[in-house]
């Protein structure tokens, strides 16, 4: 069923639950759609004037409806306890350990992602809106110790393949929301709000962050790039983009 | 055709069309000051500080508002009940005073709102001088509405009653409501914004 | 208006419709306006809303039209779009994105609030309700102009918004603050229309609740309602305590946009790289709560009279009695309670821990359940019938495949760990187009089909209705079948270039192509239907006061029904609403207000 439905590849860890509920209600849709149909159709054609000049005044006599209606039921809340709410509380709401993981802010803005490494020292340093500017849409401040090791980036996230990535979300004007397709992780940027998004991803591949909140004129073009990468170029990358910190 | 059960109840149901859609006006009433109530506590549980109400606000002002609104919702039971045993004279002062306390309250409020306004606090100071703007606004909006049924129905609308007591009467009880329910909003208002 | 007013048949009851009875009537009242335009009765009042919603959903649909367009052929210059739109809109014939979202928030709007709610409640429900429950009007006929005319005052304000600087809400129908709270002035407009609009929601609401609960004719007891009169009842209920949800939050937004204050705006905003200059500590999610407490149950709003339509109509071109009535009305009921309950289904994603969620995806898999019950009892209601296949049942029974397709798709949405990839995405703008436009706006068109003799004394033609039928069925079908898909491969909606430059859009980028040629494919055949309407209202084959051999009490009124009153002598209710068929008589239907059964034919 999955294949049929045409999502984009599923590159991370949860994904595979996603996809296996996608599956499942979908296959749940199409039992009852094609069954409906076809009695639809059934009574349509029998029930047809030319075909039945005098209509019954009672109809239907047996109950198989009442038992259809009741396996839908019995099926939405299999679908529901024993898949849709565990996940959601195994993947969505249950943070894993910040060590072992990696830790990024992404901050959405009216038009980008502005994303943020704690650098070597693993210490987001210190943000204020007061030092905004073009060339700092995070407001980092370098002269804090934990800040002079951060990395900062537009449109741009790598992660490591294979280990938890940890996204703290927030955005600085309206809101927008940040999504993976391929990770099946999709969030809003709520402001006011620090929201926390994790997944693991489990292929490495480049593809594109979304914006999928209406959030002004250019809301289609909100768009980003990510890198799922192995855990040596990451490192590899890491200690790349370091080589161009400012010097303090 | 007439419509029938303008002012005799129907029997099945005990009610007159009026007072049915008064009751469902009241209750499309409550949602709207219920949804402002809960974003006046939604706002304030989630924000970091918030003011001393007690202070920023006048207590003894919105205390003296209150008896006025209640007296007035005394009065226009009386009003009511005047017209009941056909006293329509009796009914006229009553429905006099009742708007004469309606007026009454409005000028406190203005008095309030000029020495808010007056110190420098304006809806966009805070959430709180947000919240009290708009609610106390929207209840005065309220008050003002029903001052004009009620001046109607104490000047013109009063001919109503040598022609159709029985509506006339109705009208009065709707009236009545209405202005109850203004009351009653008014002191959920009171301790939520004064004294909470 | 073009043509001959169908207002026109009520200027005599017996006389000729045509434009020299419309003179000599002129002639006859000069008071005209007041009895056409300012009437109190519940006919002409139903039918100024039948014609402003038409207008309406016109518009709306011109509207949606330039959307398919734009989003199959983004950026490629239409010099004609120029001229149609504006210079300010779509310089050298390309539309802006300003002009893109303007569409996108005004369509949805419009269409809601302005075309189909009015059409199906303001007018459907005051023509019929009255005229099914056996009583004179409405109960409080002033109201029910009242509530008309601020109506159509809302729909001024909507429709001059475009015209104003920067244009017309551009923020989604939804008018998510932050973003709603910054755009410009074309948003106060649409708050402003929209407090109108609930306004005249609440007084019709009023209105129809007192109605049905007082002037039910003698007899007529509630088990004895047609099906159509409950599901009115529970909308009227559902726009009673739910507009004034969004009435609320309309005004903390007017606050912010007119008084600076910061109802929705946290503190610490940053736009364009300037902090924002507000008070702050406000929240941004107390508007979606507000807005998708009234928005959820507006959805039923918009769907429950479609049921009620559809449900009519079954019954009468099946000859039979609908299967479950009462369980049919207990369903509704369910629906109407949980409606309040499952708001937070479109917050899936704003960070709502385990419980919350789990608690919402239970209302919503609840809330599917009696409309599964409802569709079922009418697909049922077909077995045994012997069915008339004309276009109001056509349409009626195209309703229910389609809102089954657009009510299956609400299932994966309701689960929150498959509405991750989904939401926003246009499987969202699929799923609930399904249940919209042919869903809802096919039962509204059964709808006219089928009361149109009523109205007016004459049949609307036939060919006509089926070639309406069946181009409409097939464009739909084309324009939101892909939405399915391309939203399964992660298209977003509101998208400006309709996704053209995300990878992912690829694979099914194409389909927006012939999704724009079924949208215009969709435009084309409402021909056929406008040139009927038109066209029948003057030159359709007259009929007797009941050509469908219906049971319900508007067919017991003279045709068209009396103004000011409806009946020749109010009916008296003997039996439930679709006695059809019943063992040992000679006609097939025995109308309720019939004392005898012997007396049927
Ligand atoms: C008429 C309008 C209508 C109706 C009836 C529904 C009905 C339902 N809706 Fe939908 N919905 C909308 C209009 C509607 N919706 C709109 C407008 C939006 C988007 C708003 C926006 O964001 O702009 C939306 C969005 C929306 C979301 C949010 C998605 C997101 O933003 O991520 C969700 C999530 O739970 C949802 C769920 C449901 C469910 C479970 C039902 C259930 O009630 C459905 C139950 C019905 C069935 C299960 C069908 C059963 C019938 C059969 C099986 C018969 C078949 C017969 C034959 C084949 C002959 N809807
Ligand atoms: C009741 C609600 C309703 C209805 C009926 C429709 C009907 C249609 N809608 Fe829409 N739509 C919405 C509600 C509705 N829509 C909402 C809420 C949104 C979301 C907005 C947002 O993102 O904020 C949306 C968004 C939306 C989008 C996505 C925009 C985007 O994401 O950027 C698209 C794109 O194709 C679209 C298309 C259509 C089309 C082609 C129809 C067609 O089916 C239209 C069919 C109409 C007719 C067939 C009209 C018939 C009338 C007549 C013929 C009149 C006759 C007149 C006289 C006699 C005077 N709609
Ligand atoms: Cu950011 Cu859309
Ligand atoms: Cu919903």
């Amino acid at each position: 069923m999955i294949e049929w439905l045409g999502m984009p590849v599923g590159a991370s860890a949860h994904a595979v639950e996603v996809d296996r509920l996608m599956a499942l209600v979908h296959w749940l849709m199409l039992v009852m759609f094609v069954g409906w149909s076809t009695y639809f159709t059934y009574v349509l054609v029998r029930f047809r004037r030319g075909r039945n000049p005098r209509a019954s005044y009672h109809g239907v006599r047996s109950r198989w409806s009442t038992w259809a209606e009741a396996g839908v039921l019995v099926s939405e809340v299999v679908l529901l306890v024993f898949f849709a709410i565990p996940f959601w509380s195994r993947q969505v709401d249950a943070l894993p350990a910040e060590q072992g993981s990696t830790v990024v802010r992404v901050v959405a803005e009216q038009f980008a992602w502005n994303v943020h490494y704690p650098g070597p020292d693993g210490v987001f340093g210190r943000t204020s809106s007061d030092l905004v500017s073009a060339d700092n849409p995070l407001g980092l401040d370098r002269r804090d110790p934990a800040g002079r090791d951060d990395l900062t980036l537009v449109n741009e996230l790598n992660l490591p393949v294979g280990r938890p990535a940890i996204i703290w979300l927030s955005t600085k004007d309206v809101i927008h929301s940040f999504a993976l397709p391929q990770m099946r992780v999709k969030q809003d940027a709520i402001p006011g709000v620090l929201q926390p998004v994790w997944f693991t991803p489990s292929e490495t591949g480049q593809w594109e962050i979304v914006c999928a909140q209406l959030c002004g004129l250019a809301h289609f073009r909100m768009r980003g790039i990510y890198r799922i990468q192995t855990p040596d170029e990451f490192q590899a990358w890491l200690a790349e983009e370091a080589k161009y910190l400012p010097a303090y | 055709m007439e419509i029938p059960y303008t002012s005799e109840p129907r029997p099945d149901t005990g009610l007159t069309n009026p007072k049915i859609g008064i009751w469902l006006f009241l209750a499309s009433e409550v949602m709207l000051f219920g949804s402002l109530f809960s974003a006046y506590a939604l706002l304030r549980m989630g924000a970091e500080t918030w003011p001393d109400q007690s202070a920023v606000l006048s207590v003894p002002l919105a205390t003296l508002n209150t008896v006025i609104l209640i007296v007035s919702s005394a009065t226009i039971v009386l009003a009511l009940a005047a017209v009941r045993a056909g006293r329509i004279d009796a009914y006229r002062r009553f429905m006099g005073l009742t708007i004469l306390g309606g007026a009454a309250f409005l000028v406190v409020k203005a008095f309030e709102y000029s020495d808010k306004f007056a110190q420098g606090l304006v809806p966009a100071t805070d959430n709180f001088l947000a919240l009290y703007f708009t609610l106390t606004g929207l209840h005065a909006l309220h008050v003002v509405g029903g001052l004009v049924v009620n001046l109607y129905l104490w000047g013109p609308g009063v001919r109503m009653w040598r022609t159709d007591p029985a509506r006339f009467t109705g009208r009065i009880e709707v009236a009545g409501l209405y202005w109850h329910f203004v009351d009653v909003v008014w002191i959920f208002l009171f301790p939520v914004l004064y004294l909470l | 208006m073009a043509g001959p007013s169908p207002w026109a048949t009520h200027l005599s009851h017996a006389g000729p419709c045509s434009l020299a009875a419309l003179r000599t009537a002129w002639l006859r009242y000069p008071n005209l306006l007041r009895r056409y335009l300012f009437s109190t009765d519940h006919k002409v009042i139903g039918l100024q809303y039948a014609f402003t919603s038409l207008f309406f959903l016109l518009v709306g649909f011109s509207l949606a039209v330039l959307i398919r367009w734009q989003q199959a052929y983004a950026g490629q210059p239409l010099p004609l779009l120029t001229l149609l739109v504006g210079e300010v809109n779509a310089p050298g014939g390309i539309m802006l994105p300003e002009f893109y979202n303007q569409l996108g928030a005004m369509h949805g709007t419009i269409m809601v609030f302005l075309g189909v709610v009015p059409l199906a409640v303001g007018a459907f429900g005051n023509y019929l309700v009255p005229l099914q429950i056996g009583a004179p009007d409405m109960a409080f006929p002033r109201l029910n102009l009242a509530s008309y005319w601020f109506y159509a005052a809302g729909g001024v304000v909507m429709l001059a918004s475009f015209f104003v600087p920067g244009g017309a809400a551009m923020s989604g129908w939804t008018s998510y603050p932050p973003l709603a709270d910054f755009a410009p002035q074309g948003q106060t407009w649409w708050l402003a229309g929209m407090l109108l609009l609930v306004l005249s929601s609440l007084l019709g609401a009023v209105n129809f609740i007192t109605t049905i609960v007082q002037l039910r004719a003698p007899g007529m007891t509630w088990f004895r309602l047609p099906f159509f009169v409950w599901t009115q009842l529970i909308t009227s209920f559902l726009l009673l305590l739910a507009f004034p949800a969004l009435q609320a939050a309309a005004i903390l937004q007017g606050m912010d946009r007119l008084a600076g204050t910061s109802f929705f705006l946290p503190s610490g905003l940053m736009v364009g790289g300037q902090a924002v200059d507000v008070a702050g500590g406000g929240s941004a999610l107390l508007w979606q709560h507000l807005f998708w407490f009234l928005a959820h149950p507006e959805v039923y709003v918009l769907v429950l009279p479609a049921m009620g339509i559809v449900a009519e109509i079954i019954a009468n071109n099946s000859r039979k009695p609908v299967f479950g009535y009462r369980l049919m009305v207990y369903s509704i009921f369910v629906l109407g309670f949980l409606s309040f309950t499952v708001w937070a289904h479109h917050m899936y994603l704003t960070g709502m821990g385990t419980t919350i969620s789990a608690i919402f995806q239970a209302t919503t898999m609840i809330i599917s359940i009696p409309s599964v019950i409802v569709l079922s009892a009418l697909v049922l209601s077909l077995h045994g019938g012997s069915i008339r296949f004309n276009t109001p049942m056509l349409f009626a029974l195209a309703f229910l495949p389609m809102f089954g397709i657009g009510g299956l798709t609400g299932l994966p949405l309701g689960l929150a760990a498959t509405d991750i990839p989904l939401h926003d995405t246009n499987y969202v703008v699929g799923h609930f187009h399904y249940l919209v436009a042919p869903g809802t706006i096919f039962a509204l068109f059964a709808g006219i089909y089928h009361w149109f003799p009523k109205i007016t004394g004459r049949m609307m033609n036939e060919t006509l209705g089926r070639l309406h039928f069946a181009g409409s069925l097939v464009t739909m079908n084309l324009i939101f079948f892909p939405m399915l898909m391309q939203g399964m491969a992660g298209v977003n909606r509101r998208l400006w270039d309709g996704g053209a430059i995300y990878q992912h859009a690829e694979p099914v980028l194409y389909l927006n192509v012939p999704m724009a040629h079924a949208a215009f494919g969709l435009a084309l055949v409402q021909v056929f239907f406008i040139v009927n309407l038109f066209m029948s209202l003057k030159g359709g084959r007259r009929v007797t006061a009941n050509p469908w051999e219906a049971t319900t009490l508007e067919w017991a009124a003279p045709t068209p029904p009396r103004a000011h009153g409806n009946f020749d002598e109010l009916p008296r209710v003997y039996r439930g609403p679709y006695e059809y068929s019943v063992p040992g008589m000679d006609v097939d239907f025995l109308p309720q207000h019939v004392p005898d059964a012997k007396a049927g034919a």
